[in-house]
């Protein structure tokens, strides 16, 4: 048994930590709206869950009067806990304890919990709330953010790394999050940049807020940076622990079962699409009225609108949906949508999450500043990851695949599994408007009446080729589904995909379109 | 997930469509999104123009008005990132009109010299 004394010694001490940066700085920490680190952690995970490492840590700075100072648990609380029962690693940057600036064993505490999660197979949260580097701590601190840089990119596919952004992010700190699977912002909290607004206008006169240059809007709306918005950091937690339930613990691991629901029966998917191919609709509606519950957990709704993704559940387990969506940018494939497509494929790649696909596109999107922004490289970002992908691969074919799109998304010549049509869908090398003047060029132009020959043309050409059974003729689809079978459809492919096995040339790694 | 629905409802890509798009040939109803309407459409670039290709400070102006140069003659040193940048001519020609004077911070794309 510990002496007395020697327990109300550890109580003091721990005390102490507990307090942080001390009363002034939270009350600070509360005036800016923001929770304080030690709340936050104990709100995200599971009550009375939460067990805190390296409490004791001390900084080793000597210059700069470093020496004389003491910083509660060096800016840092790690540890571990339980979310849905489920263990998981955690760091709060702690902006009470000078700015949360990340020194020498703030980043080791870091590392260390890093070490921990990727070692035991299990997810890793970290929230920024920081400053920035330690400057009295000089070059040690960079070595810090490096170390961390390195382990986020090590940990990379093999356990979900999750970065929630509580405070400034800034400078060389953005690329933690940059390498993590998911990004979580809070509306004027967040702030993310790698050259804040002073240093913007001292050297080249611009003059912005940091709301306006690197805010959660910004992040989710123009950059694409982040993944969820919230509107509060409570919702934002909530947001957290939605996403876990439908990922697995690791790359070996496979998400847990969730409860069997018919989808609600609002969602009538033969109502959804109009039959009018140029008439938008919600493409999120499909993806819910095939989903276990209508459940559907969207992945950067904000950014690149025009490509929808996310998880959902079928039969209990967990689907990644891919779809194009009409109802902005007539569901295009552009530079952002690409990237974010690319990316989510991937991720449902390296954590065996089967991939369903829905198909409603009339191509890619023409305009010069999408050629000179490099369409080119990022649009086959769809196609390498698709390729690539050795999960269970389902596409669906609304309406329109037209050309290139068709191609990219998910089709049966990069190795989808299963391609399913509607009875409206269309697959060609472009809409019968593009086509027949081209075809049909010298016809129209030397006929009395062209537009009545160009009307007339673009309908022999929809009768022809505006059909599903073009590409069925050939083996491309597998089979033309009415509307309301689409849901039993796809329960019977991922039920028979289960035992899915290929294999890759072996290499080291790819050398995808970055 | 009635948060999320909630929040889906309020956001812009749930909107009633009022605009379109044409891909070819073919007009789609669908809304735009802001970064597509706020694409800056290409121009045509001018060589007699010469713009800041780099945010900076204009240290010092050699050129003249007037000034009979040839293409590759120093113009102007644009400082920025504490780097001293020479600006040289792109043709050989006349510099018609110095739209900086020394010392002057500028933009990306800041008009500094026109040649003719």
């Amino acid at each position: 048994m510990s002496s007395n004394k020697k327990v109300q010694e550890l109580k003091k001490r721990r005390k102490e930590v507990e307090q942080g940066g001390g009363e002034k700085a939270i009350q600070k920490q509360v005036a800016m709206g923001k929770l304080t680190a030690r709340e936050r952690i104990i709100k995200l995970l599971d009550e009375g869950s939460f067990n805190e490492y390296d409490m004791f840590v001390e900084h080793e700075a000597r210059d700069f009067g470093m020496d004389r100072k003491k910083l509660q648990g060096d800016g840092v609380i790690t540890g571990t806990g339980t979310i849905g029962g489920r263990p998981v690693c955690i760091y709060a940057q702690d902006f009470t304890v000078a700015g949360g600036s990340l020194g020498f064993m703030h980043a080791r505490k870091i590392t260390k919990i890093m070490d921990h999660s990727l070692k035991m197979r299990m997810p890793l949260i970290g929230i920024n709330d920081s400053g920035g580097a330690r400057i009295q701590e000089g070059v040690n601190s960079l070595a810090g953010y490096g170390e961390i840089f390195f382990r986020n990119t090590l940990a990379s596919g093999v356990i979900p790394q999750i970065s929630v952004i509580l405070g400034p992010c800034a400078g060389g700190a953005v690329y933690s999050p940059a390498l993590t699977d998911f990004v979580f912002v809070v509306d004027s909290i967040s702030k993310m940049f790698i050259t804040g607004p002073e240093v913007i206008k001292t050297v080249l006169g611009e003059d912005i807020s940091m709301e306006e240059l690197g805010g959660a809007k910004v992040h989710s709306e123009i950059t694409g940076n982040a993944h969820f918005f919230a509107e509060s950091e409570d919702e934002c937690f909530d947001q957290i622990k939605s996403l876990l339930s439908y990922l697995p613990w690791s790359n070996t691991d496979v998400p847990a079962r969730k409860e069997v629901l018919e989808p609600l029966e609002k969602f009538n998917i033969s109502e959804i699409v109009p039959t009018d191919k140029r008439q938008p609709y919600d493409v999120r509606n499909v993806i819910r009225a095939v989903t276990d519950g209508s459940d559907f957990f969207e992945i950067q709704e904000n950014w690149a609108a025009n490509m929808v993704i996310g998880f959902g559940t079928m039969n209990g387990r967990t689907v990644g949906f891919v779809a194009n969506q009409p109802l902005v940018l007539a569901g295009v494939l552009d530079v952002d949508s690409s990237c974010k497509a690319g990316r989510f494929i991937r991720y449902c790649d390296a954590f065996n999450i089967p991939i369903v696909t829905f198909v409603d596109l009339p191509g890619y999107l023409p305009g010069v500043d999408q050629e000179h922004a490099g369409v080119i490289r990022h649009g086959a970002k769809v196609l390498y990851a698709y390729s690539e992908a050795t999960v269970p691969k389902i596409t669906v074919i609304i309406r329109k695949a037209y050309g290139g799109g068709y191609i990219a998304m998910n089709s049966r010549h990069l190795r989808a599994d299963f391609v399913l049509a509607w009875p409206d869908a269309e697959v060609a090398v472009m809409g019968p408007e593009g086509a027949a003047n081209i075809i049909f060029r010298k016809e129209i132009a030397t006929a009395e009446d062209p537009d009545q020959m160009r009307a007339q043309k673009v309908q022999e050409y929809k009768e022809k080729f505006a059909n599903p059974y073009v590409a069925a003729a050939k083996g491309y689809i597998d089979s033309v589904i009415e509307p309301w079978e689409t849901r039993k459809s796809l329960l019977h492919a991922l039920d028979v995909s289960g035992g899915k096995s290929v294999g890759m040339p072996m290499k080291k790694h790819g050398i995808p379109p970055f | 997930m009635s948060n999320k629905e909630k929040s889906s409802k309020k956001k812009s890509a749930s909107k009633a469509p009022v605009e379109s798009l044409v891909i070819g040939s073919a007009i789609y109803k669908t809304n735009l999104t802001a970064k597509f309407k706020n694409r800056e459409l290409w121009q045509k670039p001018d060589e007699k123009k010469i713009e800041a290709i780099i945010p900076g400070t204009i240290q010092k102006i050699m050129a003249k008005e007037g000034d009979e140069v040839s293409a590759g003659t120093p113009l102007l040193i644009l400082e920025a990132m504490k780097m001293r940048n020479e600006v040289l001519s792109p043709v050989n020609g006349v510099v018609m009109k110095i739209h900086v004077s020394e010392g002057e911070m500028v933009s990306k794309a800041h008009l500094l010299i026109e040649m003719d």
